[in-house]
């Protein structure tokens, strides 16, 4: 796992080495984006709760709603951003 | 249950992370930048698809609450990215970030409730699950206060006294909880609960002592905090999408961070301690009356007209007057009128880095006009008018001149070379460092006061009637 860790911070690193800073913004507002898979833990952790423990099933709940928002809104939030710098070049 | 076909689940993660890094990849080119933050976006949707049928040992399906939960938050991240104003998308990813934060934050306190109570002391699960809890909490509220101070409602005069030691005192106390919780044979959820607290508390104190003018590198910082948090839970459930994924916004985040403060000069330990408060210096040399000329739209509408060449520096005035679209008029009537009319970029102008870039490619502003620092810098002599437009402290000559000052050392655009300097502004109040600036005092400054966008029509128009 501590190989997994190393080469994926060594990847985090090179990829955005050399971004211009027009694109900062968006760069931050799509890796935001990508934070939000924690959705991921937030399916299964639903997925392995008992159905009647209602407690659990709403902190679950929200949980997803939370990282939904997250995921779908810093994708579509990065895409109008970068819609504007396409129209320009018409 | 047949386990083995976690195989095919596992090599599904695998693609998506490769969709996660190709998608990276592409959004740091500007060529290829959407097509990057669609393919992340379809390495989230096939990620979530896997992890709504992976195999568990423990499977109840709940498959209403978890499509509920999609459902209203997709509905609640889709509108307010539609609705937001351009204006307002820094504070809207801060608080899309917070929510990434929560979520981590809330999958650690189920995770932790329900953690075996046999699995004795210093179990390597409960340390991530901590972890997860800690610093989602940060970003859950540190998010919180960026949004409110980028919306304006807490003020940077929100000081707390001895910020740098509470902060020091809480970190101190958190790693002692998390110790001592590790070295019992069973969890206390009393510890839990405490830590909870601490570290909704730590992201409050992390950032309301940092000022609102280094809100975009906050942001950037929390966002890898949250990408961190996210590879913690990831580790709770050994799912690798969550691990990697989590871990290429943490380090991407952490140098996007480093690159952020680099343009302004200083380290990020002076970002975060610093917290450019409005005392502190910077005031010096202000005792004496000072006055401002004043300029009118009538006769700096001529000027404009016989000038050869015009620098426009925008700011955040211009984002939020939504000006961007008359200053794009304004700049083809020069053109019209012959003037070679140019854009200065100072790369933290704005709330965030590229906000103005954002902002004017809104307005349709053709990209090769847009100079960035070095090449403005070479061209302000030869230049007879720069417009600043609501920018401050990124053309303040205090940050080369007075060793006193917060942003001393930052770069500059060096606006007090050219021939005239214009400033648009509302009124003299202080830029968002909390710092008077020389500039509006300088021999070839004059001001306009008002409002961006109704003395850049007024300009418009002018020139019109000229």
């Amino acid at each position: 796992m501590i190989y997994v860790l190393v080469l994926a911070s060594f990847l985090g690193f090179e990829i955005i080495r050399n971004v211009p800073t027009v694109l900062h913004t968006p760069l931050m507002s799509g890796a935001n984006a990508i934070s939000g898979v924690v959705i991921i833990g937030a399916i299964i952790l639903i997925r392995q709760t008992e159905p009647t423990n209602y407690l659990m099933l709403t902190l679950g709940l929200v949980a997803i709603i939370a990282a939904m928002t997250n995921v779908v809104g810093g994708f579509a939030v990065t895409d109008r951003m970068l819609d504007m710098f396409k129209k320009k070049k018409k | 249950m047949s386990m083995d076909l976690l195989a095919y689940y596992e090599l599904g993660y695998l693609i998506c992370i490769i969709f996660f890094i190709v998608g990276l990849k592409g959004l740091s080119n500007p060529e290829t930048a959407r097509r990057g933050n669609t393919m992340a976006a379809t390495g989230m949707g096939l990620a979530m698809v896997l992890a709504l049928f992976q195999p568990l040992e423990q499977n109840h399906g709940n498959y209403f609450w978890i499509f509920a939960g999609i459902l209203i938050g997709s509905g609640i991240g889709l509108a307010s990215a539609k609705k937001v104003q351009l204006t307002a998308m820094p504070e809207l990813v801060s608080l899309f970030n917070g929510l990434g934060g929560a979520a981590s934050m809330m999958i650690a306190i189920v995770e932790l409730y329900r953690f075996p109570q046999n699995a004795g002391a210093w179990d390597g699960q409960l340390l991530v699950t901590f972890f997860a809890l800690f610093i989602g909490g940060i970003s859950f509220t540190g998010s919180l206060i960026a949004y409110g101070k980028l919306q304006g409602f807490l003020r940077d005069s929100l000081y707390l006294p001895g910020s740098k030691y509470i902060n020091l005192i809480l970190l101190a106390g958190t790693i002692g909880l998390i110790g001592y919780a590790l070295s019992q044979p069973t969890l206390d959820y009393t510890l839990v609960t405490v830590l909870l607290v601490i570290s909704l508390v730590y992201g409050v104190t992390f950032v309301t002592p940092i000022g609102g003018g280094d809100m975009p590198v906050v942001i950037s910082l929390l966002n890898s905090f949250t990408g961190l948090a996210a590879a913690f839970a990831g580790l709770i459930y050994g799912n690798q999408v969550m691990v990697e994924g989590g871990i290429l916004v943490g380090a991407s985040g952490t140098l996007l961070t480093v690159l952020m403060c680099q343009a302004m000069n200083r380290s990020l330990l002076n970002v975060i301690v610093g917290g450019f408060g409005g005392e502190g210096g910077g005031a010096a040399g202000l005792t004496r009356e000072q006055v401002v000329k004043e300029a009118n739209a009538a006769d700096l509408s001529i000027q404009l007209k016989y000038s050869k060449k015009v620098i426009i520096v925008p700011g955040y005035g211009l984002a939020v007057a939504q000006a961007q679209h008359v200053c794009h008029e304004l700049e083809k009537t020069m053109e019209a009128e012959g003037v070679d009319v140019k854009y200065a970029i100072h790369p933290v102008a704005g709330r965030m880095p590229g906000h103005m870039n954002v902002l004017l490619a809104e307005a349709n502003v053709p990209y090769p006009k847009l100079l960035d620092l070095e090449d403005a810098n070479k061209e302000f002599p030869t230049t007879d008018v720069v417009l600043v437009i609501g920018a401050n402290d990124v053309v303040n000559p205090a940050a080369k001149e007075d060793p006193a000052s917060p942003i001393y050392g930052m770069p500059i655009l060096d606006v007090e070379m050219a021939k005239n300097a214009v400033i648009l502004k509302r009124s003299m109040s202080a830029g968002y460092a909390g710092i008077q600036n020389q500039l509006f005092f300088g021999e070839h400054s004059r001001m306009l006061f008002g409002d961006a966008k109704s003395s850049l029509n007024k300009l418009v128009e002018e020139m019109g009637n000229a």
